[in-house]
């Protein structure tokens, strides 16, 4: 059985916690710190991102982590580099995340094939939707490595049907409609919508895009399975005066949040 | 009835390999939203009569057919004729399309517009439109931009528009465009973004097009007109491509017409410093669209460069792309310095000053006019003035001064 699966499976009522961390901002040993450090603090999944040179979901701090990474040499072969080291101490299952150019780049079947060797469990693709996605997907298949792909509150029925039919494992509900980016208050349609997808969907789901607080968590897991959090982390990062500092920001963010579910 | 053309693209957006939809699921809807009004108003005759009205009486078609009687005898060669985009309302083609997409957002009731610019004359057109229409507007260009494209930008500012200076990446139309997107997927129900070029998801590649196919339409009809047949030869530049789709697209199944489109070189196609996606890009994906792109190889996108804004994006249209696989197209490039003496010739020889984008057009038939015989004739797609053009022109006669 998959690690996604095994987690997914064990989970009872306990909500998944699935921290989002840039590999390589601020530099690349400090990204795998910052990935134990949020291993430690009780993440279920971890997401994995991988640097773009054109981030159009993201909002300002996960576009400023990938600058940053990038300039400091993070490519896809540090990226996989990432997985090994992170995998070679933890079993939690990893997601790696970012946009389809750089996997394209390396050629889609060779980069499923090396990040599974490097202990991936699966692949969270946003702007590649589900009707682009019929190659990856096989290659995906073939590894056992799981495919997840976003719903939003635009999303038709039709599209959430289909986006649960195409989800290996599990699906990312983005919670509102916008980029990725800490700090924003969720609204009573958010609930609806959340509310509507826990009816509708075959499998479990994590809300991601906005979460910032243990109340933001807590609102999000009454409905969803999980939450998915982000640019609130690399925030709290780059707050802190020292790399010392900033680790202690995340973890303490992140123990907070994992208290505050169930 | 009039037999059914085959229609490209397909209904997945699809110019061969080349298109599609690589958005984030955010924008899916409004893609589906706008095909669906768009598949009706295509067809409706109460929109295409409003936007003939407009075309005539806003814009200001059809656009001259002009024999460059001066840059022909400079040349010594083939007779060489404008087509005069740059006469209409706001200077350049843009507006063709702005017109169009303005209309669309009206049926579709929305309340906010939004847009990227290089040049800034997709950005002045949509401005122009917004204030006719009475829609708040946000343009979004890069600083670098800002800083070399000036005149436009306080143009934009008293049509009423926000003006916001992209200061991420390259600072420059790309960027811009990453952020245009980002405030659509967050403004996705009450706002239309309106695209400039024959680029991004599905189907704005096609939308552009069909509006700015006026060009080529006008341009047959002319031909006829005056020598009552084709051209020989057809150029335009391409930066996005939606000039050279517009004037080509009619004339893809005349065989007898060699189409050549004019990509930016830069310092050079060798010096890494170009904006030539065709010559030297591979295809990738980037801005919602799979199409010919300049990358590393790791798949991050290379800056690009051109002395023109307009032409400085890593991308072209995905009907670009087919038409470089195809050979239906040939693509070529101007440096910046060829560009920059063409502007400058052209402007003293015909009392035309052409946009530096048109600019790399001409720069390309300068350079070959030896290739051609003097009986041929040559359309050249004029697609918009240079007076925006000016602090470039300042800038680069203060270095080499």
């Amino acid at each position: 059985m998959s690690r996604i699966r095994q987690t997914l499976a064990g989970r009872g009522k306990h909500k998944l916690l699935v921290p989002f961390l840039t590999v390589g901002y601020p530099d690349f040993d400090t990204s795998i710190d910052l990935v134990r450090t949020a291993i430690d603090s009780g993440a279920d999944i971890v997401e994995l991102g991988m640097p773009f040179s054109d981030p159009m979901a993201d909002g300002p701090q996960i576009q400023y982590s990938s600058q940053i990474a990038l300039a400091n040499g993070t490519d896809m072969k540090k990226v996989l580099q990432a997985v090994e080291q992170i995998r070679a101490g933890s079993g939690v299952p990893i997601v790696l995340m970012g946009y389809f150019n750089p996997v394209w780049a390396r050629g889609v079947e060779a980069f499923a094939a090396a990040s599974h060797r490097a202990g991936a469990d699966g692949f969270i693709i946003p702007d590649l939707p589900v009707e682009e996605a019929a190659d990856f997907l096989l290659c995906l298949k073939d590894l056992d490595l799981s495919a997840i792909f976003l719903v939003a509150p635009t999303s038709s029925p039709e599209r959430v049907q289909l986006v649960d039919s195409a989800c290996t494992d599990f699906v990312y509900a983005v919670t509102v409609a916008g980029v990725t980016g800490a700090a924003r208050k969720f609204s009573s349609s958010t609930d609806a919508y959340l509310k509507g997808l826990s009816r509708s969907l075959s499998r479990p789901f994590v809300a991601g895009f906005g979460v910032s607080s243990p109340e933001s968590a807590v609102r999000l897991c009454r409905h969803a399975d999980g939450v998915v959090i982000g640019s609130a982390l690399i925030s709290a990062f780059r707050q802190a005066k020292n790399r010392r500092e900033g680790l202690k920001s995340v973890r303490c963010l992140l123990s907070d949040i994992r208290k505050a579910l169930p | 009835m009039v037999a059914k053309k085959k229609t490209v693209p397909d209904v997945r957006g699809r110019f061969g390999p080349y298109g599609g939809r690589y958005v984030p699921e955010t924008v899916i809807y409004a893609l589906e939203e706008l095909t669906e009004a768009y598949r009706f108003c295509r067809r409706d005759k109460e929109f295409r009569a409003e936007l003939n009205n407009y075309l005539s009486n806003y814009v200001g078609r059809p656009t001259p057919l002009y024999f460059a009687e001066r840059f022909t005898e400079h040349l010594g060669g083939p007779q060489i004729y404008f087509k005069r985009e740059d006469l209409t309302h706001t200077g350049a083609h843009k507006i063709n399309n702005t017109v169009g997409q303005i209309l669309l957002a009206k049926r579709m009731g929305k309340k906010r517009i939004i847009a990227e610019t290089g040049a800034g004359q997709h950005g002045l057109a949509t401005a122009t439109v917004a204030a006719h229409f009475g829609l708040p507007c946000v343009i979004y260009m890069g600083a670098e931009d800002i800083e070399r494209q000036a005149p436009n930008v306080e143009k934009m500012q008293l049509l009423g528009a926000e003006v916001v200076s992209v200061k991420s990446g390259s600072r420059t139309l790309k960027d811009a465009t990453s952020e245009a997107m980002r405030d659509w997927v967050t403004n996705i129900a009450s706002t239309f973004y309106i695209i400039g070029s024959v680029v991004g998801p599905h189907p704005y590649p096609m939308i552009v097009r069909d509006f700015q196919s006026v060009i080529g339409k006008e341009t047959k009809k002319q031909c006829r007109r005056l020598w009552g047949g084709l051209p020989d030869v057809m150029v335009a530049c391409v930066g996005g491509g939606s000039n050279a789709i517009g004037v080509f697209v009619d004339f893809l199944k005349d065989t007898s017409v060699r189409l050549i489109g004019v990509e930016a070189a830069g310092h050079g196609l060798r010096s890494g410093k170009h904006a030539a996606t065709l010559l030297r890009g591979k295809p990738g994906v980037l801005h919602g669209a799979f199409s010919y792109l300049i990358f590393d190889s790791d798949g991050q996108v290379i800056l690009p460069h051109s002395i023109s804004a307009g032409l400085d994006y890593p991308g072209v249209g995905p009907e670009h792309s087919l038409l470089h696989d195809t050979g239906r197209v040939e693509y070529a490039a101007a440096t910046d310095k060829e560009a920059l003496s063409t502007f400058k010739l052209v402007s003293r020889l015909e009392g035309i000053i052409p946009a530096m984008e048109t600019s790399h057009a001409l720069a390309y038939l300068v350079k070959h006019r030896r290739k051609f015989c003097k009986a041929d004739r040559i359309v050249v797609c004029l697609s918009g003035r240079g007076d925006k053009d000016m602090p470039i022109i300042r800038k680069m006669s203060e270095q080499s001064g």
